[in-house]
Protein backbone atom coordinates (compact mmCIF):
# COMPACT_ATOMS: atom_id res chain seq x y z
CA UNK A 1 0.00 0.00 0.00
CA UNK A 2 1.22 3.50 -0.76
CA UNK A 3 2.60 6.05 1.66
CA UNK A 4 1.98 9.76 1.37
CA UNK A 5 5.30 11.62 1.37
CA UNK A 6 6.62 15.08 0.57
CA UNK A 7 8.44 15.89 -2.66
CA UNK A 8 11.60 16.37 -0.58
CA UNK A 9 11.25 12.89 0.89
CA UNK A 10 10.73 11.52 -2.62
CA UNK A 11 13.89 13.25 -3.83
CA UNK A 12 15.84 11.92 -0.85
CA UNK A 13 15.08 8.35 -1.93
CA UNK A 14 16.64 8.89 -5.33
CA UNK A 15 20.38 8.44 -5.44
CA UNK A 16 22.92 9.55 -8.04
CA UNK A 17 23.07 7.10 -10.99
CA UNK A 18 19.44 6.07 -10.48
CA UNK A 19 17.49 5.00 -13.55
CA UNK A 20 14.25 6.99 -13.71
CA UNK A 21 11.24 6.28 -15.92
CA UNK A 22 9.65 9.70 -16.22
CA UNK A 23 6.04 10.25 -17.25
CA UNK A 24 4.87 13.09 -19.46
CA UNK A 25 4.87 14.26 -23.05
CA UNK A 26 6.21 17.70 -23.98
CA UNK A 27 5.92 18.73 -20.32
CA UNK A 28 2.24 17.77 -20.12
CA UNK A 29 1.76 15.22 -17.36
CA UNK A 30 5.26 15.58 -15.93
CA UNK A 31 5.69 15.45 -12.13
CA UNK A 32 6.98 19.02 -11.80
CA UNK A 33 6.86 19.17 -8.00
CA UNK A 34 9.05 16.08 -7.64
CA UNK A 35 11.41 17.31 -10.36
CA UNK A 36 11.80 20.63 -8.55
CA UNK A 37 12.74 18.75 -5.38
CA UNK A 38 15.34 16.65 -7.24
CA UNK A 39 16.88 19.83 -8.66
CA UNK A 40 16.88 21.38 -5.19
CA UNK A 41 18.59 18.29 -3.77
CA UNK A 42 21.09 18.27 -6.65
CA UNK A 43 20.92 14.53 -7.32
CA UNK A 44 23.14 13.97 -10.33
CA UNK A 45 24.30 11.42 -12.89
CA UNK A 46 20.71 10.40 -13.48
CA UNK A 47 19.60 8.13 -16.28
CA UNK A 48 16.26 9.28 -17.64
CA UNK A 49 13.79 7.26 -19.70
CA UNK A 50 11.15 9.54 -21.20
CA UNK A 51 9.15 9.99 -24.39
CA UNK A 52 10.24 13.56 -25.11
CA UNK A 53 12.85 15.86 -23.62
CA UNK A 54 10.23 18.55 -22.89
CA UNK A 55 11.40 22.15 -22.85
CA UNK A 56 14.06 24.30 -21.22
CA UNK A 57 12.83 24.92 -17.68
CA UNK A 58 10.03 22.35 -17.83
CA UNK A 59 9.82 18.62 -17.20
CA UNK A 60 13.09 16.78 -17.85
CA UNK A 61 14.40 20.16 -18.98
CA UNK A 62 14.72 21.18 -15.31
CA UNK A 63 17.13 18.29 -14.70
CA UNK A 64 19.07 19.02 -17.88
CA UNK A 65 19.36 22.73 -17.10
CA UNK A 66 20.86 21.80 -13.70
CA UNK A 67 23.29 19.34 -15.37
CA UNK A 68 21.93 16.39 -13.40
CA UNK A 69 21.48 14.03 -16.35
CA UNK A 70 24.12 11.52 -17.41
CA UNK A 71 22.17 9.62 -20.06
CA UNK A 72 18.76 9.44 -21.69
CA UNK A 73 16.61 7.00 -23.60
CA UNK A 74 14.04 9.13 -25.43
CA UNK A 75 12.16 9.18 -28.71
CA UNK A 76 12.44 12.91 -29.35
CA UNK A 77 14.56 15.82 -28.17
CA UNK A 78 13.86 18.42 -30.82
CA UNK A 79 12.09 20.80 -28.44
CA UNK A 80 14.93 21.33 -26.00
CA UNK A 81 18.11 23.05 -27.16
CA UNK A 82 19.92 22.49 -23.86
CA UNK A 83 19.67 18.72 -24.09
CA UNK A 84 20.82 18.80 -27.71
CA UNK A 85 23.83 20.89 -26.71
CA UNK A 86 24.69 18.53 -23.85
CA UNK A 87 24.30 15.52 -26.14
CA UNK A 88 26.49 17.16 -28.79
CA UNK A 89 29.18 18.02 -26.23
CA UNK A 90 29.19 14.46 -24.90
CA UNK A 91 27.93 15.42 -21.44
CA UNK A 92 24.76 13.36 -21.98
CA UNK A 93 24.75 9.94 -23.62
CA UNK A 94 21.60 9.42 -25.64
CA UNK A 95 19.74 6.56 -27.24
CA UNK A 96 16.92 7.57 -29.59
CA UNK A 97 14.15 4.99 -29.64
CA UNK A 98 10.97 4.91 -31.75
CA UNK A 99 8.17 6.01 -29.47
CA UNK A 100 6.09 2.85 -29.74
CA UNK A 101 9.17 0.71 -29.17
CA UNK A 102 10.16 2.80 -26.15
CA UNK A 103 6.73 2.32 -24.59
CA UNK A 104 6.77 -1.44 -25.17
CA UNK A 105 10.32 -1.80 -23.81
CA UNK A 106 9.31 0.05 -20.66
CA UNK A 107 6.05 -1.86 -20.40
CA UNK A 108 7.93 -5.15 -20.87
CA UNK A 109 10.08 -4.45 -17.82
CA UNK A 110 7.05 -3.62 -15.72
CA UNK A 111 5.28 -6.73 -16.97
CA UNK A 112 8.18 -9.06 -16.23
CA UNK A 113 9.10 -9.67 -19.87
CA UNK A 114 12.61 -9.78 -21.31
CA UNK A 115 11.68 -7.68 -24.31
CA UNK A 116 9.39 -7.42 -27.29
CA UNK A 117 9.39 -8.20 -31.02
CA UNK A 118 8.49 -5.27 -33.26
CA UNK A 119 8.66 -4.57 -37.00
CA UNK A 120 9.38 -0.88 -36.29
CA UNK A 121 12.96 0.04 -37.16
CA UNK A 122 13.64 -2.85 -39.57
CA UNK A 123 15.79 -1.65 -42.45
CA UNK A 124 16.91 1.46 -40.57
CA UNK A 125 19.83 2.39 -38.30
CA UNK A 126 17.63 1.46 -35.33
CA UNK A 127 18.13 -2.19 -36.32
CA UNK A 128 21.92 -1.99 -36.25
CA UNK A 129 23.40 -4.60 -33.92
CA UNK A 130 20.02 -6.02 -33.01
CA UNK A 131 18.80 -9.55 -33.42
CA UNK A 132 16.13 -10.16 -36.06
CA UNK A 133 13.66 -12.92 -35.28
CA UNK A 134 11.34 -14.43 -37.86
CA UNK A 135 7.89 -15.45 -36.67
CA UNK A 136 5.55 -17.10 -39.16
CA UNK A 137 7.47 -15.68 -42.10
CA UNK A 138 7.67 -12.13 -40.83
CA UNK A 139 10.78 -10.38 -39.48
CA UNK A 140 10.83 -8.52 -36.17
CA UNK A 141 13.49 -6.73 -34.17
CA UNK A 142 14.20 -8.07 -30.72
CA UNK A 143 14.00 -5.03 -28.44
CA UNK A 144 15.05 -5.65 -24.83
CA UNK A 145 13.11 -4.46 -21.78
CA UNK A 146 14.29 -1.17 -20.28
CA UNK A 147 14.79 -1.43 -16.53
CA UNK A 148 14.27 1.43 -14.14
CA UNK A 149 14.79 1.97 -10.43
CA UNK A 150 12.15 4.65 -10.04
CA UNK A 151 9.09 5.66 -11.98
CA UNK A 152 8.12 9.28 -11.42
CA UNK A 153 4.68 9.93 -12.77
CA UNK A 154 1.93 12.52 -12.76
CA UNK A 155 -1.72 11.62 -12.22
CA UNK A 156 -4.85 13.64 -11.52
CA UNK A 157 -6.53 11.91 -8.59
CA UNK A 158 -5.64 9.06 -6.29
CA UNK A 159 -7.89 7.29 -3.82
CA UNK A 160 -6.92 5.78 -0.48
CA UNK A 161 -6.14 2.50 -2.20
CA UNK A 162 -3.58 4.25 -4.42
CA UNK A 163 -5.67 3.81 -7.54
CA UNK A 164 -5.04 6.55 -10.07
CA UNK A 165 -6.88 8.40 -12.77
CA UNK A 166 -5.35 10.88 -15.16
CA UNK A 167 -6.53 14.00 -16.90
CA UNK A 168 -6.95 14.12 -20.71
CA UNK A 169 -3.71 13.91 -22.71
CA UNK A 170 -1.71 14.26 -19.48
CA UNK A 171 -2.18 10.48 -19.24
CA UNK A 172 0.29 9.80 -22.10
CA UNK A 173 3.17 7.58 -20.96
CA UNK A 174 2.34 7.80 -17.26
CA UNK A 175 0.40 4.53 -16.81
CA UNK A 176 3.17 2.65 -18.65
CA UNK A 177 5.96 4.23 -16.63
CA UNK A 178 3.94 3.55 -13.45
CA UNK A 179 4.21 -0.20 -14.07
CA UNK A 180 7.94 -0.08 -14.68
CA UNK A 181 9.46 1.43 -11.55
CA UNK A 182 10.82 -0.84 -8.88
CA UNK A 183 9.59 2.09 -6.83
CA UNK A 184 6.82 4.20 -8.32
CA UNK A 185 6.13 7.68 -7.01
CA UNK A 186 3.00 9.41 -8.25
CA UNK A 187 2.45 13.16 -8.05
CA UNK A 188 -1.26 13.90 -7.89
CA UNK A 189 -3.56 16.91 -7.63
CA UNK A 190 -5.72 15.33 -5.00
CA UNK A 191 -6.19 12.26 -2.81
CA UNK A 192 -9.88 11.48 -2.46
CA UNK A 193 -10.82 11.35 1.20
CA UNK A 194 -14.42 10.17 1.29
CA UNK A 195 -14.80 8.01 -1.77
CA UNK A 196 -12.93 5.56 -3.94
CA UNK A 197 -12.46 5.81 -7.70
CA UNK A 198 -15.05 3.62 -9.43
CA UNK A 199 -13.19 0.30 -9.92
CA UNK A 200 -14.40 0.30 -13.54
CA UNK A 201 -12.74 3.68 -14.10
CA UNK A 202 -9.36 3.02 -12.46
CA UNK A 203 -6.54 3.51 -14.97
CA UNK A 204 -3.52 2.62 -12.82
CA UNK A 205 -4.37 0.09 -10.09
CA UNK A 206 -2.92 1.03 -6.72
CA UNK A 207 -0.75 -2.07 -6.65
CA UNK A 208 1.71 -0.24 -8.93
CA UNK A 209 1.96 2.82 -6.68
CA UNK A 210 4.42 2.92 -3.77
CA UNK A 211 4.41 6.59 -2.83
CA UNK A 212 2.21 9.59 -3.48
CA UNK A 213 3.26 13.24 -3.46
CA UNK A 214 0.73 16.06 -3.53
CA UNK A 215 1.41 18.40 -6.42
CA UNK A 216 2.13 22.06 -5.84
CA UNK A 217 1.13 22.77 -9.44
CA UNK A 218 -2.13 24.49 -10.10
CA UNK A 219 -4.38 22.87 -12.67
CA UNK A 220 -5.25 24.55 -15.97
CA UNK B 1 5.85 27.81 -48.11
CA UNK B 2 3.16 30.13 -49.39
CA UNK B 3 -0.33 29.82 -47.99
CA UNK B 4 -1.62 28.93 -51.46
CA UNK B 5 0.67 25.90 -51.68
CA UNK B 6 -0.19 24.89 -48.13
CA UNK B 7 -3.91 25.12 -48.77
CA UNK B 8 -3.63 23.26 -52.05
CA UNK B 9 -1.73 20.36 -50.48
CA UNK B 10 -4.08 20.30 -47.48
CA UNK B 11 -7.14 20.13 -49.71
CA UNK B 12 -5.67 17.43 -51.89
CA UNK B 13 -4.67 15.31 -48.87
CA UNK B 14 -8.18 15.74 -47.45
CA UNK B 15 -9.61 14.07 -50.59
CA UNK B 16 -7.71 10.92 -49.62
CA UNK B 17 -9.33 10.74 -46.18
CA UNK B 18 -12.51 8.75 -46.49
CA UNK B 19 -15.67 8.53 -44.46
CA UNK B 20 -15.03 6.45 -41.34
CA UNK B 21 -11.24 6.60 -41.57
CA UNK B 22 -9.04 6.78 -38.48
CA UNK B 23 -6.21 9.12 -39.39
CA UNK B 24 -2.96 10.33 -37.87
CA UNK B 25 -1.65 13.65 -39.20
CA UNK B 26 2.00 14.52 -38.68
CA UNK B 27 3.18 17.85 -37.32
CA UNK B 28 3.25 20.85 -39.67
CA UNK B 29 1.90 20.75 -43.21
CA UNK B 30 -0.08 17.46 -42.83
CA UNK B 31 -2.31 19.03 -40.15
CA UNK B 32 -3.61 21.42 -42.82
CA UNK B 33 -5.71 18.54 -44.20
CA UNK B 34 -7.95 18.62 -41.12
CA UNK B 35 -9.20 22.05 -42.21
CA UNK B 36 -10.52 20.74 -45.52
CA UNK B 37 -12.61 17.68 -44.68
CA UNK B 38 -15.90 18.05 -46.59
CA UNK B 39 -19.04 18.65 -44.56
CA UNK B 40 -20.73 15.41 -43.56
CA UNK B 41 -17.63 13.23 -43.94
CA UNK B 42 -16.67 11.58 -40.64
CA UNK B 43 -12.90 11.32 -40.23
CA UNK B 44 -11.49 10.59 -36.78
CA UNK B 45 -8.07 12.01 -35.95
CA UNK B 46 -5.60 10.39 -33.58
CA UNK B 47 -2.72 12.08 -31.87
CA UNK B 48 -0.11 9.59 -30.75
CA UNK B 49 0.40 11.06 -27.29
CA UNK B 50 -2.93 9.44 -26.45
CA UNK B 51 -6.18 10.67 -27.94
CA UNK B 52 -8.57 9.47 -30.64
CA UNK B 53 -11.01 12.17 -31.69
CA UNK B 54 -8.92 15.32 -31.92
CA UNK B 55 -11.03 18.41 -32.52
CA UNK B 56 -10.07 21.88 -33.71
CA UNK B 57 -7.72 24.16 -31.81
CA UNK B 58 -9.48 25.88 -28.90
CA UNK B 59 -10.47 29.53 -29.03
CA UNK B 60 -7.97 31.89 -27.47
CA UNK B 61 -8.30 31.80 -23.70
CA UNK B 62 -9.99 28.38 -23.79
CA UNK B 63 -6.75 26.34 -23.83
CA UNK B 64 -6.51 23.45 -21.37
CA UNK B 65 -2.91 22.74 -20.39
CA UNK B 66 -3.61 19.00 -20.31
CA UNK B 67 -4.94 18.96 -23.88
CA UNK B 68 -2.21 18.89 -26.51
CA UNK B 69 -1.44 17.05 -29.72
CA UNK B 70 1.87 15.34 -30.47
CA UNK B 71 3.30 18.64 -31.69
CA UNK B 72 2.54 20.34 -28.40
CA UNK B 73 -0.29 22.46 -29.84
CA UNK B 74 -3.48 22.93 -27.84
CA UNK B 75 -6.43 20.89 -29.05
CA UNK B 76 -10.02 20.09 -28.20
CA UNK B 77 -11.75 16.71 -28.23
CA UNK B 78 -14.79 15.86 -30.37
CA UNK B 79 -17.80 14.01 -28.93
CA UNK B 80 -16.90 10.31 -28.84
CA UNK B 81 -13.21 11.01 -28.25
CA UNK B 82 -11.16 8.71 -26.05
CA UNK B 83 -7.94 9.09 -24.09
CA UNK B 84 -5.46 6.26 -23.67
CA UNK B 85 -1.89 5.67 -22.57
CA UNK B 86 0.97 5.82 -25.05
CA UNK B 87 1.48 2.05 -25.23
CA UNK B 88 -2.17 1.65 -26.27
CA UNK B 89 -1.72 4.54 -28.68
CA UNK B 90 1.09 2.71 -30.43
CA UNK B 91 -0.78 -0.59 -30.31
CA UNK B 92 -3.38 1.26 -32.38
CA UNK B 93 -0.66 2.50 -34.74
CA UNK B 94 1.57 -0.57 -35.03
CA UNK B 95 -1.37 -2.97 -34.94
CA UNK B 96 -2.75 -1.66 -38.25
CA UNK B 97 -5.78 0.08 -36.78
CA UNK B 98 -4.94 3.45 -38.37
CA UNK B 99 -6.26 3.78 -41.91
CA UNK B 100 -4.08 6.66 -43.07
CA UNK B 101 -1.05 8.48 -41.74
CA UNK B 102 0.15 11.68 -43.39
CA UNK B 103 3.72 12.82 -42.81
CA UNK B 104 6.26 15.24 -44.17
CA UNK B 105 9.51 14.06 -45.74
CA UNK B 106 13.09 15.10 -46.27
CA UNK B 107 13.39 12.54 -49.07
CA UNK B 108 11.24 9.89 -50.74
CA UNK B 109 12.51 7.54 -53.42
CA UNK B 110 11.10 5.48 -56.25
CA UNK B 111 10.96 2.34 -54.10
CA UNK B 112 8.76 4.10 -51.58
CA UNK B 113 11.57 4.47 -49.05
CA UNK B 114 11.12 7.40 -46.69
CA UNK B 115 13.68 9.57 -44.88
CA UNK B 116 12.15 12.14 -42.58
CA UNK B 117 13.84 12.11 -39.20
CA UNK B 118 17.56 12.73 -39.35
CA UNK B 119 20.28 14.67 -41.13
CA UNK B 120 23.58 13.20 -39.90
CA UNK B 121 25.85 15.77 -38.31
CA UNK B 122 23.08 18.32 -38.30
CA UNK B 123 19.55 17.82 -37.19
CA UNK B 124 18.94 14.87 -34.86
CA UNK B 125 15.73 15.62 -33.00
CA UNK B 126 14.67 11.95 -32.86
CA UNK B 127 12.14 9.89 -34.75
CA UNK B 128 9.34 10.29 -32.22
CA UNK B 129 6.44 8.21 -33.47
CA UNK B 130 7.30 8.40 -37.18
CA UNK B 131 8.91 4.96 -37.56
CA UNK B 132 5.96 3.25 -35.89
CA UNK B 133 3.43 5.25 -37.91
CA UNK B 134 4.89 4.41 -41.32
CA UNK B 135 5.39 0.78 -40.32
CA UNK B 136 1.91 0.30 -38.94
CA UNK B 137 -0.57 2.52 -40.81
CA UNK B 138 -2.56 0.89 -43.60
CA UNK B 139 -1.79 3.77 -45.95
CA UNK B 140 1.15 6.18 -45.80
CA UNK B 141 0.82 9.54 -47.52
CA UNK B 142 3.75 11.93 -47.80
CA UNK B 143 2.63 15.55 -47.97
CA UNK B 144 5.45 17.97 -48.72
CA UNK B 145 6.87 20.63 -50.98
CA UNK B 146 8.13 19.07 -54.18
CA UNK B 147 11.66 20.47 -53.74
CA UNK B 148 13.69 21.56 -50.75
CA UNK B 149 14.24 25.21 -49.91
CA UNK B 150 17.26 25.33 -52.22
CA UNK B 151 15.17 24.00 -55.12
CA UNK B 152 16.70 20.53 -55.06
CA UNK B 153 14.45 17.53 -55.75
CA UNK B 154 13.23 15.56 -52.72
CA UNK B 155 11.74 12.75 -54.79
CA UNK B 156 14.84 10.74 -55.61
CA UNK B 157 16.04 7.57 -57.27
CA UNK B 158 17.45 6.50 -53.90
CA UNK B 159 17.28 8.18 -50.49
CA UNK B 160 20.71 8.99 -49.10
CA UNK B 161 19.57 10.12 -45.64
CA UNK B 162 18.92 7.54 -42.89
CA UNK B 163 15.56 5.90 -43.53
CA UNK B 164 12.48 6.16 -41.38
CA UNK B 165 11.39 2.89 -42.95
CA UNK B 166 11.94 1.12 -46.26
CA UNK B 167 9.14 0.51 -48.78
CA UNK B 168 6.48 2.26 -46.74
CA UNK B 169 5.12 5.18 -48.81
CA UNK B 170 1.93 4.73 -50.85
CA UNK B 171 1.22 8.23 -52.14
CA UNK B 172 3.13 11.51 -52.50
CA UNK B 173 1.21 14.78 -52.59
CA UNK B 174 3.04 18.02 -53.36
CA UNK B 175 2.05 21.46 -54.63
CA UNK B 176 3.01 20.28 -58.15
CA UNK B 177 1.73 16.74 -58.42
CA UNK B 178 0.23 13.58 -56.99
CA UNK B 179 2.43 10.50 -57.37
CA UNK B 180 1.57 6.92 -56.47
CA UNK B 181 4.17 4.38 -55.44
CA UNK B 182 3.46 1.21 -57.44
CA UNK B 183 5.40 -2.06 -57.77
CA UNK B 184 6.53 -0.78 -61.20
CA UNK B 185 7.77 2.54 -59.83
CA UNK B 186 6.44 6.06 -59.31
CA UNK B 187 3.25 6.68 -61.25
CA UNK B 188 2.39 10.31 -61.97
CA UNK B 189 -1.33 10.57 -61.25
CA UNK B 190 -2.03 14.30 -61.40
CA UNK B 191 -0.30 17.52 -62.32
CA UNK B 192 -1.56 20.57 -60.48
CA UNK B 193 -3.14 23.20 -62.70
CA UNK B 194 -0.57 25.85 -63.46
CA UNK B 195 2.34 23.40 -63.77
CA UNK B 196 3.56 21.58 -66.86
CA UNK B 197 4.78 18.01 -67.21
CA UNK B 198 8.25 19.36 -68.01
CA UNK B 199 8.32 21.35 -64.79
CA UNK B 200 7.31 18.30 -62.76
CA UNK B 201 9.91 16.09 -64.45
CA UNK B 202 12.61 18.73 -63.90
CA UNK B 203 11.76 18.99 -60.19
CA UNK B 204 11.83 15.20 -59.76
CA UNK B 205 15.05 13.16 -59.75
CA UNK B 206 13.26 9.81 -59.66
CA UNK B 207 11.96 8.14 -62.82
CA UNK B 208 8.27 8.87 -63.25
CA UNK B 209 5.85 6.68 -65.14
CA UNK B 210 3.77 9.16 -67.12
CA UNK B 211 0.41 7.93 -68.41
CA UNK B 212 -0.72 9.04 -71.88
CA UNK B 213 -3.45 11.17 -70.35
CA UNK B 214 -0.81 13.47 -68.81
CA UNK B 215 1.49 13.72 -71.84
Amino acid sequence: MFQLISAEEAAAMIKPHSRIALGGFLAVGTPETILDAIVEAGINNLHIIAITSDYIGKGIGKLVDAHLVKSVQVSHMGTNKNIQDQVNSGEIQSELIPQGTLMERVRAFGAGLGGVLTPTGLGTIVAEGKQIINVDGKDYLLEPAIPSDFALIRAHKADKAGNLIYRKTARNGNPVMAMAGRITIAEVDEILEDEYIDPEAVITPGVFVNYIVLSKEGRK
Amino acid sequence: MTNDKRTHIGKRVAQELLDGDYVNLGIGLPTEAANHIPEGRKVVFQSENGIMGVGPAPAEGQEDKDMINAGGGYITAVPGASFFDSATSFAIIRGKHIDVTVLGALQVDQEGNLANWMIPGKLIPGMGGAMDLVTGAKKVIVAMEHCDKHGNPKILKKCNLPLTAPHCVNLIITEMAVIEVTPQGLLLKEITEGYTLEEVLKATEAELIVPDSLK
